[in-house]
Parts: structure tokens; sequence; C-alpha cells
């Protein structure tokens, strides 16, 4: 359990642990922009190791393009750093870093066909034609595109002009990959073999990849690491497993898939647990945290929607935080179901159970009343 | 039934419909376009007389057949044997194509910051190129007469501040015709250009640079060939009529600027010679849609080659 905790609070990225002093691949310093007054980029830090996949994930507006593109050389920050691989690249205008972009909208060159689009990069190196026309065929091949080398852009199709943008992105072995909402433009089935096709691209090639995106289920499924941002900072940075089970506040809790927070008072408090009533005194949880959180505290509780059980009786495990309510709505998606569960206090508590036995009738119906309960350790501490 | 029968009329008629839309401009190029410049052709293969039209039928019952297509072909000789028409071509050629060059280089960068800026200055800045052609075009001509001549503003300042001694001939060169064509037909230039560059995606500018394009590489390798369509078009918007401009030359060009506008002019009016004028209006047609049916096809072919 105490690991558990420990790990929520990990902080600061996992630089390789045997020798911390080791320097990161990448290091953003204090990084800010700056619109006419406007923080788009607030006092960034960040470190990402050689060969990692990260991901960048907040709504619109929160900073996280302006950081890509800072990153690109496409803006010029007002204050902070970046090195790259020990030197310092901050003033290095885009046509001289050794990193490549794939845009949002792809950006192809809509008068050139797939293989000058791809062949652009190496073009401007003076890379021998002989050498580019080779590098071309091979990076074509590897994204499964050798036939469309003379199409122009407008005769692809989405997935097609996507792996023309990374093709593009990657022929001149980048020291790192930016990707501005990669899959965004796909459709949902292709989206998700895309996604398994990028991480194995990427780890075939080992080049380091940062992600930016709004869209959390493309983070998780993508990156090792991912930062949340909001308003140009950072709110917590971790793995998908971090951020999902032990997120740091009410932003990244409610922003990563559904979660149920209930308002609690503290009543009573040790060093790693808190009592608590909730659902308006009526009822009294037990949680675990790490936070400084005295008696007499307001604080949120969050619970996944899967880590709650429902049931017509009461469970007998004590140690189970359990309400009672009625079943408001119920949603069958074959593979899962959901409940909307109303409390006594009327909040909606929403439920995701798996239906792991095939029948007919379910367990619970419209209208039944019913028990919800889950464990001391699924609930999630919120401050703020 | 009754329904199904009057959906069918509906039908019909939308269809009729579309069938008038598309012939309205077919039928209105035919009158206007197509049967004037039947006139003229066929003006161009009879003789001058002294008479009320003046120039002779077209089909002479006594002459034979080869008698009159050799007959008939005169004007056309005649100019192909006299320097001046050739001349007068070729300069019209030449101004057109240089002014359309200095219109290009005038008129991109312009086109281009107009359409990077803000949607409130790009109104004003719109409004700016469009206001001129509210006055005279007539006038605003007469008005670089005066701005020009040996005693006109240019000149009188100059004298003034003592940068010369004794005023420049600009008024009756070349330079002022060139002048006069730029300034006239620049709005010609800029506006595809704009509707052209306000539509480009910065985001291509963005990924040439990210691959290692320098800033001027980017302009050639991608702003240019992406904007190439509005270039043509605002060329040829440009090209065309200033290859037949009578006004500008005749009123700020010098003796020696002689365009084919003022020959055809000549032709018709000082020597009333119908046929001869026709033909030269004939020739001037061929020569401005010649290049522009060759660039036509060479356009569908590129687009077939990419489908």
């Amino acid at each position: 359990m105490d690991a558990n905790h420990k790990m929520s609070n990990t902080r600061e990225p996992q630089v390789s642990d045997s020798n911390s002093n080791v320097q990161s691949f990448i290091q953003i310093k204090a990084l800010s922009k700056e619109f006419n007054g406007f923080k788009a980029v607030d006092q960034i830090n960040l470190d990402i190791n050689k060969g990692e996949l990260f991901a960048i994930l907040g709504g619109s507006g929160c900073g996280k393009s302006t950081l890509l593109r800072m990153l690109a050389g496409l803006e010029t920050p007002s204050s902070g750093k970046i090195l790259l691989d020990g030197e310092d690249i901050t003033e290095w205008p885009a046509y001289e870093r050794p990193i490549n972009m794939m845009f949002q909208s792809y950006a192809l060159f809509p008068h050139m066909t797939v293989e000058k689009n791809v062949a652009y990069g190496l073009q401007k190196e003076k890379i021998p034609q002989s050498e580019i026309d080779q590098r071309v065929k091979n990076i074509l091949d590897l994204v499964q595109l050798g036939t469309f080398s003379k199409r122009k852009p407008d005769r692809l199709s989405g997935g097609e002009k996507q792996r023309v943008a990374l093709a593009r992105a990657l022929i001149k072995n980048p020291k790192l990959l930016l990707l501005d909402e990669p899959l965004a433009a796909l459709d949902k089935k292709l989206r998700e073999q895309t996604q398994f096709e990028l991480i194995k691209l990427q780890e075939e090639l080992g080049v380091t990849f940062i992600v930016v995106t709004h869209d959390q289920e493309e983070a998780m499924t993508l990156a090792s690491r991912i930062a949340v941002m909001k308003a140009g900072k950072f709110v917590q940075i971790g793995s998908p497993t971090e951020i999902y089970e032990y997120p740091k506040n009410r932003f990244v809790a409610d922003f990563f898939g559904a979660i149920n927070i209930f308002d609690a008072l503290v009543i009573d408090q040790d060093d790693t647990q808190i009592t608590a009533t909730f659902d308006q005194s009526e009822l009294t949880l037990k949680a675990y945290t790490d936070k400084t959180i005295n008696i007499g505290d307001k604080v949120g509780i969050a619970v996944r929607p899967e880590k709650i059980s429902i049931s017509k009786d009461l469970p007998e495990d004590s140690n189970l935080t359990t309400s009672k309510g009625i079943v408001w709505d119920l949603a069958y998606y074959g593979n899962h179901s959901i409940y909307r569960v109303k409390t006594e206090s009327g909040q909606i508590v929403q439920v995701s159970t798996q239906n792991q036995k095939r029948s007919s009738d379910h367990l619970v119906e419209w209208n039944d009343e019913v028990y919800l309960s889950w464990e001391q350790n699924s609930s999630i501490v919120l401050l703020d | 039934m009754a329904e199904s029968m009057t959906n069918h009329q509906q039908a019909f008629g939308d269809l009729l419909w579309r069938r008038i839309v598309i012939v309205l401009p077919y039928l209105w190029l035919i009158l206007f376009f197509l049967v004037p410049f039947a006139i003229v052709f066929k003006i161009s293969f009879s003789d001058p007389i002294v008479a009320q039209p003046p120039f002779t039928p077209l089909f002479d019952q006594s002459q034979s057949f080869l008698n009159w297509f050799q007959g008939s072909l005169n004007n056309y000789l005649f100019l192909l044997e006299d320097n001046l028409y050739w001349v007068s071509y070729l300069r019209s050629i030449k101004v057109a194509f240089i002014s359309t060059i200095c219109c290009l280089l005038l008129g991109y960068p312009m086109a281009y910051y107009i359409a990077q800026s803000a949607p409130t200055k790009r109104n004003v800045l719109l409004m700016l190129i469009i206001l001129p052609f509210w006055t005279s075009f007539l006038l605003r001509v007469y008005a670089w007469m005066g701005i020009l001549s040996t005693n006109g503003i240019i000149n009188s300042v100059f004298l003034w501040i003592g940068v010369i001694d004794e005023p420049i001939q600009m008024l009756y060169t070349n330079f002022a015709v060139y002048l006069g064509i730029v300034y006239t037909y620049l709005p010609f230039m800029i506006l595809p250009l704009y509707a052209n560059l306000e539509r480009l995606d910065l985001n291509l500018h963005d990924a040439a640079a990210d691959l290692g394009g320098k800033p001027l590489q980017v302009f050639w390798d991608i702003t240019l060939p992406v904007s190439l369509p509005g270039v043509i078009a605002g060329s040829l918007l440009v090209f065309i009529p200033a290859m037949g401009e009578f006004v500008i030359p005749a009123l700020l060009g010098g003796l020696d600027s002689l365009m084919i506008g003022r020959t055809l002019y000549d032709e018709f009016f000082v020597n009333r010679d119908w046929p001869l004028a026709s033909a030269v209006a004939s020739i001037l047609l061929l020569i401005l849609v010649l290049p522009m049916v060759l660039f036509q096809r060479n356009q569908a072919k590129s687009a077939e080659e990419t489908s």
C-alpha cells in the first residue's frame, strides 16, 4: 500500500535511477512564452529521456501547441532554455534543429508528389540524389506507402496522408520527433490501429517522441509518461497509471476518464489515513493519503466508476466504503454496463461493471435500491 | 399517383431551370462576343471602298473562287509586308510583358502582406486597392500627365530642392507608358493573388522550415508554386488588356511608343480602312487566345496526370 502512495507523489521524472546526475536528453528549463502579456507557456521545466514516448496532454488553449512549436523552433521563447543532448538549442532556427515535426493537419505540400514531399528534407541537406532515392524508398516501404510514391496528397486518404507526414518527418533521422495531435484526423477504427503502429515504429527506430494531444485515451495508450497541462503550466507528470490512479487534483482526475467526486469533511487523521464524512455527513469513509490534511478540512473524495461494486444486498466486509442509492439510469454496452445511481443526498454516482456472465436478465434494474461499495484504497483524496 | 405526377413535373421544372442557367452565359458569349467577332473577321476579308459601309461585300459572284480567295487574303498579306504592323505587335507584346513582370514584382509582396494582415486591417488595405476605380480611369491618366510633365509636381519639387538643374523629360516617354500601365493594372494583379494567398496554409511554411528550408528557399519551394494559379490569373488579367492598351500610350507615350492599339485606332478612324483594321484585330485576338488555349490544355493535362 505504502509503495503506492509513494508513486502518487513521484513528481520528478524518472531519470535513470543508477546515476541520476547524468543529463537528460531533452531539458526544458523555465521556458515561458508570452503573447501580448498573456502567458501561453509559464515557466515550464521538463526532462525527457532518450527513446522515450512522452505525451503532453491538455485542453485547447492550454499552451501545449506553443510549447511544441518552441521545441521545433517555430516560436521564439520569451525566456528559458531548451537543451538537446546537452546542447543549448534555444536560439537555433527551425531549419537547423535536428528536430522534426508531424503537423496536426499534416501540412503536406499539395503541389508535390508523395515522393517529393518525403524527399524535401533530404534535398535541403544537399545529399546525393541516389542516396535520397534510396532513403525515400526505404521509408515509404516502412510506412507501407511504396506504391503511392507518384501520387499527390489530394489523392490520398486520411490514413495515407498521416503516414506520408510521418515518413517525411522521420526521413532525416531526427533526434526528436514532435507529433501534434497525430491521430486526431483519423476515424476511430483507424486511430486504434495507427496507435499501435506508431508505438511499434517508435520502438524500432528508438527516436524520442513528444506527442501533443487533447485526447486522454490517445495519451494513455501511446505514451510512457504524460504531462497534464493547464493554463501554461504542468499540473502533473507521470506514467499513465500514476495519473489515472493517483491524480493530483480535481482537474487531472476529471480530465482523465470518468470519475465520481464526493465532497467530504475530515473528522479524523493520522499519518497515512483520514476519516471523513460524506454524502451530507450521513456516511463515513477511510482513505489513504500522504498529503498534509487537518481535521476539519474539506476535501474531495474521488472514486473511479470501475472501482465501485453495485449490489442489492449490503456487502458484509466492513472495510469497504458503502453508500446507498437508486438506479437512475442504466446503459448496456455489451462488454460492460454503466449504471447511474442517485444517492440519498441526490448525487449521481457512475458505476461501471464488466458483464462477465452471459445472462439476459440484469442483476440490477431501473429504480432498484442498491448498495455501492468500494475498497478504502480506491478513494482518492483531492485537496483542490 | 397524382403526387408522383407533381413530383415528376417539379423535377422536370428543376432540370429546365438548370439548363437555362447553364445556357444563359453561353448565349451571352455567343451574342456579344462570337457574333461581333465573326462580323469583324468577315470584314477582314473584304476590300476598303469609299462608301457606306466602307468595305466591299464579301461574296462577289463575278469572280472565280480562287481569285476571290487570293483577293480576300490581301489584308493579311499586307500586314506581313509592312513593317509598321510587326513593330506595333512586337512593341505591344514587349510593353505588356514588362508591365506584367513589374506588376507581379510589386503586386506579390503587397498581396502577401494584405493576406497576412489582421481581418480589419485587411479590409482597409483591400479598400485602398479598389478605391482608385471609383474615379474615372481617364482622369487618373490625366493626373499622371500633370505629375510627370516638365513643369509638373516631380520636376518642380526636384528643381526646388536642387537635385536637378533642368526638368527631366518624363512625360511622352516609354517610362511614362510603363508607369501608367503598371499603375492602372496593378489591382488586377493584386486581387487574384490576394484571393489565392489568403487561402495559403501557413503550416506549409512551418513544415518546410522544420524540414530544413531557409526562409528564401521556403518561398521558392512552397509559397510560389502553391500560389502559381494566382500568379497566372493575375498575369493574364494584366497582360491581355495591357497588350491592346490604347489610351495610356496615346496620352503618356511619345511618338516612338507605338502600340498595336494605336495602330488599330488609326486604321479605323484615320485611314478608314475597316478591312485592314479588322485583320489587325483578328491577329491580335489570335496572339492573345493562342497562349491561353495552350496554357489551358497544359493545365488539363497535368490535372489528368495527378488523377
